[in-house]
């Protein structure tokens, strides 16, 4: 543990380690932001349409069942980017975030209440302003939900990355195990749950700010 | 006005509901539609604001068939008030009533001050507009609902069964206030129902509705309950519709009599009379009866109100002499039970 302070104390150790913890942060956070989107998007055509629903709730079962480190290493073979590309790892984890939250919006979406929606359609809304200004907003709090879940699997997730070489924290890992040197896997350790829960922390103050309404049902 | 000419709609799954209906809603009035589960009164009421279209026959709202006009802006000038009020949850109150007025194009300064109008119109105190629908009752909410339809000022509104989910004291009062409103704003109001107490209560014409999408009759409810068209309508009606017709014929034919009164704590003797007790500024009390002995009063009526309230206060009290009050609660005189009879016999002819 002496180590540690040793192991911080060099400039340029600490330089590497912000590279790193700003490269964790691009990794995780542009798929979870991307994520949101598309599942977004997907969820609605779920809700939409019975069949794609059936289809992409079972697709999105499957992909998640794809060992992370297989799908690092099956993506430059299917898109044809290098091995070392960070944007395999973003995709992957695109494609894990998208299908975990597939299913929560599309039931957040059903969730919303039918006489809610008819009354939105009976003032005269129409349909895509219906959806962003009445389901959407009343869909956040199982959407945050999925996010905060997803903004902590893509954190820890990134790390698998540094075993093909994508940078991120992991590479404190990687690096440790080499050399057999404790301390940046501890330091790693420590960056890695901190950014997490800053992260988690953020979401929640965000989801907050997006649903006071949620925490006025208390007090009649 | 809105005219059914021939409406007729039938779903995909083979079922119609609403069946070659012509009707007109005169401008100006409550028109509600009633009847039991499956009669296709709402899918009547939906087809003017297009959430459904018919299969056949035309509907009019002033005269302009509706399906010249793109929904959503068809829909922006009709008031709509649903079942369970449909408040965004995630939109205070005073942001759920300006949802209109912002879908149409206003600055949202002016569409909030608009809605805290509305809210004092419906008499809702201003503070609520910072809160949200979940923190509201029932009650509450409903109106919040019926100004929110009101906000853009339609000369249309309509009502899906809006006061159905609350409980009878309070649909009570909500029905009281609509007819207030109705009196002051003159609206064209459609308003669906299952419940024909509340159809007669507060239509200006009631048209009952059958299972199959048929219109049984169309009429105003005093007619309704005197004159049903055939069998389905008089059981539809229900009970004592004899004496509930009486609600629409005015007691101004039933002269009051004089009466012996004693005041509130001033003691009193036996006597061959019964004696009403009145306070202060003569308001009735209750009553003495011929022992002495003190009892409390039967329902009391207005001078003028309908001659329904004048044979229920002769019936209901113990002297068998009905109270007549003026409209600021003194005593007017008494009637018996036998001369509002004869009022109602004597009009008959």
């Amino acid at each position: 543990m002496g180590d540690i302070p040793k192991y911080l104390s060099d400039a340029g150790t600490r330089a590497a380690l912000l590279d790193m913890l700003l490269d964790h942060v691009y990794l995780s956070l542009v798929p979870l932001v991307v994520s949101v989107v598309l599942a977004i998007v997907l969820g609605l055509l779920c809700h939409r349409f019975r069949q794609v629903n059936a289809t992409l709730i079972a697709l999105s079962n499957v992909v998640y069942t794809i060992p992370s480190l297989a799908l690092f290493a099956i993506i430059p073979a299917v898109i044809g980017t290098q091995v070392l590309d960070p944007f395999n790892v973003i995709l992957a984890l695109t494609v894990y975030t998208t299908a975990l939250l597939v299913r929560p919006v599309a039931e957040a979406l059903a969730a919303v209440p039918a006489h809610v929606t008819a009354a939105a359609t009976a003032m005269g809304f129409r349909p895509l302003r219906r959806f962003l200004t009445v389901e959407l907003p009343l869909s956040v709090p199982v959407l945050a939900a999925g996010v905060r879940v997803g903004s902590v699997s893509n954190i820890s997730l990134v790390s698998v990355g540094a075993l093909i070489g994508t940078g991120g924290l992991g590479t404190l890992f990687t690096d440790g195990f080499r050399q057999r040197y404790l301390a940046p896997i501890i330091v790693g350790i420590v960056l890695t749950l901190v950014l997490a829960l800053v992260v988690d922390l953020l979401l929640v103050l965000l989801r907050n700010r997006l649903t006071p309404w949620v925490r006025a049902g208390g007090a009649p | 006005m809105i005219e059914f000419r021939d409406v007729t709609k039938r779903f995909d799954d083979g079922t119609t509901a609403v069946n070659g209906l012509d009707l007109v809603v005169e401008a100006g009035t409550i028109t509600v539609f009633v009847g039991p589960s499956g009669c296709g009164k709402t899918t009547s009421l939906r087809m003017v604001n297009r959430m459904i279209d018919p299969s056949s026959g035309t509907v009019l709202v002033d005269g302009n068939d509706v399906l010249g006009v793109d929904p959503p802006t068809l829909r922006r000038g009709i008031g709509y008030v649903i079942q369970q009020a449909g408040l965004f949850p995630h939109r205070t109150v005073l942001d759920n009533v300006a949802t209109v007025p912002l879908l149409i194009g206003w600055t949202r300064r002016k569409a909030r001050q608009r809605a805290a109008e509305l809210l004092e119109l419906v008499g809702l105190p201003a503070e609520l507009g910072h809160r949200y629908p979940v923190q509201l009752s029932g009650g509450q909410q409903q109106r919040v609902g019926v100004a929110r339809a009101l906000a853009a000022d339609p000369p249309v509104l309509l009502m899906d069964e809006p006061f159905s989910a609350v409980d009878p004291v309070v649909r009570e009062g909500l029905q009281d206030e609509l007819l207030r409103l109705q009196a002051e704003l003159d609206k064209t109001i459609v308003f669906v129902t299952h419940d024909i107490d509340e159809a007669i209560r507060i239509g200006d014409k009631v048209a009952v509705m059958r299972t199959g999408g048929f219109l049984a009759q169309y009429s105003p409810p005093a007619e309704l309950l005197t004159r049903p068209a055939d069998d389905f309508v008089a059981s539809f009606v229900g009970k004592d519709r004899g004496y509930r017709s009486l609600s629409f014929v005015d007691s101004s034919g039933v002269e009051v009599a004089e009466v012996p009164t004693v005041v509130e704590g001033v003691a009193v003797e036996s006597s061959s009379d019964w004696r009403l007790v009145v306070d202060a500024e003569k308001r009735p009390q209750g009553w003495v009866a011929p022992d002495a002995s003190v009892l409390p009063g039967g329902s009391l009526y207005e001078v003028g109100a309908s001659i329904r309230g004048a044979l229920d206060a002769a019936l209901s009290s113990p002297s068998g002499l009905g109270v007549a009050v003026h409209d600021d609660g003194r005593l007017a005189g008494v009637v018996t039970a036998r001369q509002v009879l004869d009022v109602i016999e004597s009009r008959r002819g």
